[in-house]
């Protein structure tokens, strides 16, 4: 991040990285000498901070791991692995290629069970109180005044995309400020996330604000963008008057706001 | 208290050669500072473009002077000034040297305030807007949050010309939006700096960028759960596409242009 403009520009990109750096070393040689768990270590390491931590008791349940069973090798292992039920001399005999096979794996893994948790009941409750403290960062859409955001994938299958913050307020994807967390897999939050958790949460959906801006010169507004503006705001009263039509409240969540 | 201006610690011990650095390029450089360009002095020499900035900044003279590099003033003199001009401000100590520094903090202040007022004006002009390019297609304002527009570069805006209204905000070519400076560095950035006409200006002059605009995608993401896309009547369904919605069909082109100059009745619709 020493780069000047590094944490803007690198936006547009969208090549999955891998979320491998040096410290899986140092982890997994030492994992013997800690009593941390292997999923806390995950949620502390810095860039983690989207994932909200799973159950192990839903890791566990093969229910939950149907058609994830060829994503990693060694599947059973990865998920002892994941959970700390991985004998000790397993580990220890292993090589360190292995080792760093297996870390991987972990992450991988742990990444597409989360995209299942976070719509079950339990899942979507860790993923609001993350919400509500805007983990997941805010919109950074002036009119959408700090509206927290939700992380949402384009695609169900890894290794496509990455991950991408959908706006509540404004509708809107945008990318993530850090490089740190726009290399993070869009397939471990899923494409369905943010349409599950706002209709599990009504009262999450704020009243979407109208306002926008048009460029001025002088206090003048350009015409061409003037003309657009207003052929979008005829847009929007088209739809406010069928939700009117249709009783829909528009003074509350859902509705719109100044 | 100039030295923390100075990117060169060498100069810290070294009081005297802070008035040899040249005030306009080291204030340019300055970390954070990226977003301003350099008003060639011979504008800001130029008493017309001038008018009426010394009511809008204390100390102008010396604040100009400043800027200019031409704080001259033997020591007695920059004392007796200092006094008359600061009477009043409550001057606790009267040692003169810790007066001097005070007041010097003071200076530098409204020279930061009248450089970020005289750059707001340079940058509507022929030259500053060229420079001002030169930062765009180098990508210094940043680019566009927005996933669909695809790295689109930023443009500073403010919202509102005088000082201490708005923060700089950023304008997207592209989705026609305002954003907010993604790295803290520039979220406390004087938007009057930059002024409410700049992202207007530089759009007239660089016709081809509406042009490239027009031509871009238009993409925009609708939500979807299990492919499904939300029903309108529920509390999340689809509010605001017409935020980043552009005329498509015929029909909608003719409804745009009855909205060159206001707001048509709404038909009823099918
Ligand atoms: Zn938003
Ligand atoms: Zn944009």
């Amino acid at each position: 991040m020493s780069n000047k403009s590094g944490d803007i520009e690198m936006g547009s990109e969208s090549r999955v990285e891998e979320i491998v750096d040096d410290e899986i070393v140092d982890d997994a040689t030492d994992s013997s000498e800690y009593v941390e768990m292997w999923i806390d270590l995950f949620l502390g390491k810095k860039g983690h901070e989207y994932f909200c931590d799973i159950d192990p008791d839903y890791i566990t349940d093969r229910f939950n791991l149907i058609n994830l069973q060829k994503t990693v090798s060694k599947f059973t292992q990865v998920v002892q692995y994941i959970v700390d039920e991985l004998d000790e001399s397993v580990l220890e005999n292993m090589s360190h290629a292995r080792l760093e096979q297996l870390e991987n794996d972990a992450r991988k893994l742990y990444g597409l069970v989360h995209a299942r948790y976070i719509i079950t009941l339990k899942g979507l409750q860790k993923m609001l109180a993350k919400y509500k403290d805007a983990d997941f960062g805010r919109c950074p859409r002036v009119y959408c005044n700090f509206q927290p955001l939700l992380p949402v994938g384009s695609h169900d299958v890894p290794g496509i995309d990455c991950v991408k913050l959908y706006c509540p307020s404004c509708e809107d994807l945008y990318i993530p400020k850090s490089s740190r967390h726009s290399a993070i897999d869009g397939a471990y939050f899923g494409t369905s996330f943010p349409g599950m958790f706002l209709q599990a949460f009504p009262e999450m959906v704020p009243r979407h604000p109208t306002r926008r801006y048009v460029p001025k010169i002088f206090g003048f507004e350009l015409h061409k963008q003037a003309q657009l503006a207003r052929w979008q705001e005829l847009q929007r009263l088209k739809l406010e008057k069928k939700l009117k039509g249709a009783n829909f409240d528009l003074t509350k969540y859902g509705g719109y706001k100044n | 208290m100039s030295a923390e201006y100075i990117e060169d610690n060498s100069h810290l011990s070294d009081e005297d050669s802070v008035t040899y650095d040249e005030w306009i390029p080291s204030f340019c450089s300055r970390f954070g500072h990226e977003f301003f360009c350099q008003v060639p002095t011979d504008f800001i020499e130029d008493d017309f473009n001038m008018t009426s900035l010394s009511q809008e900044v204390p100390h102008y003279r010396k604040a100009l002077d400043l800027i200019l590099d031409l704080e001259a003033m033997s020591d007695e003199e920059e004392e007796e000034e200092e006094i008359e001009e600061e009477s009043d401000i409550d001057i606790k100590s009267n040692d003169n040297t810790n007066n001097r520094t005070v007041n010097r903090s003071i200076i530098e202040h409204s020279a930061e305030q009248l450089y970020g007022l005289i750059h707001a004006r340079y940058i509507l002009t022929k030259q500053g807007l060229q420079a001002m390019a030169e930062k765009f297609d180098h990508k210094q304002f940043g680019t566009c949050p927005r996933y669909y527009c695809s790295g689109m570069q930023l443009l500073p805006c403010g919202l509102s010309d005088t000082i201490g209204k708005y923060t700089v905000r950023l304008y997207c070519p592209s989705c026609q939006d305002l954003y907010l400076p993604q790295s803290s560095r520039y979220l406390c950035l004087e938007g009057a700096y930059w002024g409410t006409s700049f992202p207007g200006v530089f759009l007239k002059h660089f016709k081809e960028l509406e042009d490239y605009v027009e031509r871009k995608g238009k993409e925009a993401y609708h939500l979807k759960v299990f492919g499904f896309k939300i029903n309108d009547l529920a509390v999340s369904g689809q509010r605001m596409k017409w935020l980043r919605q552009w005329p498509a069909t015929d029909e909608e082109w003719d409804e745009f242009k009855k909205c060159e100059f206001e707001l048509p009745t709404i038909q009823h619709t099918s």
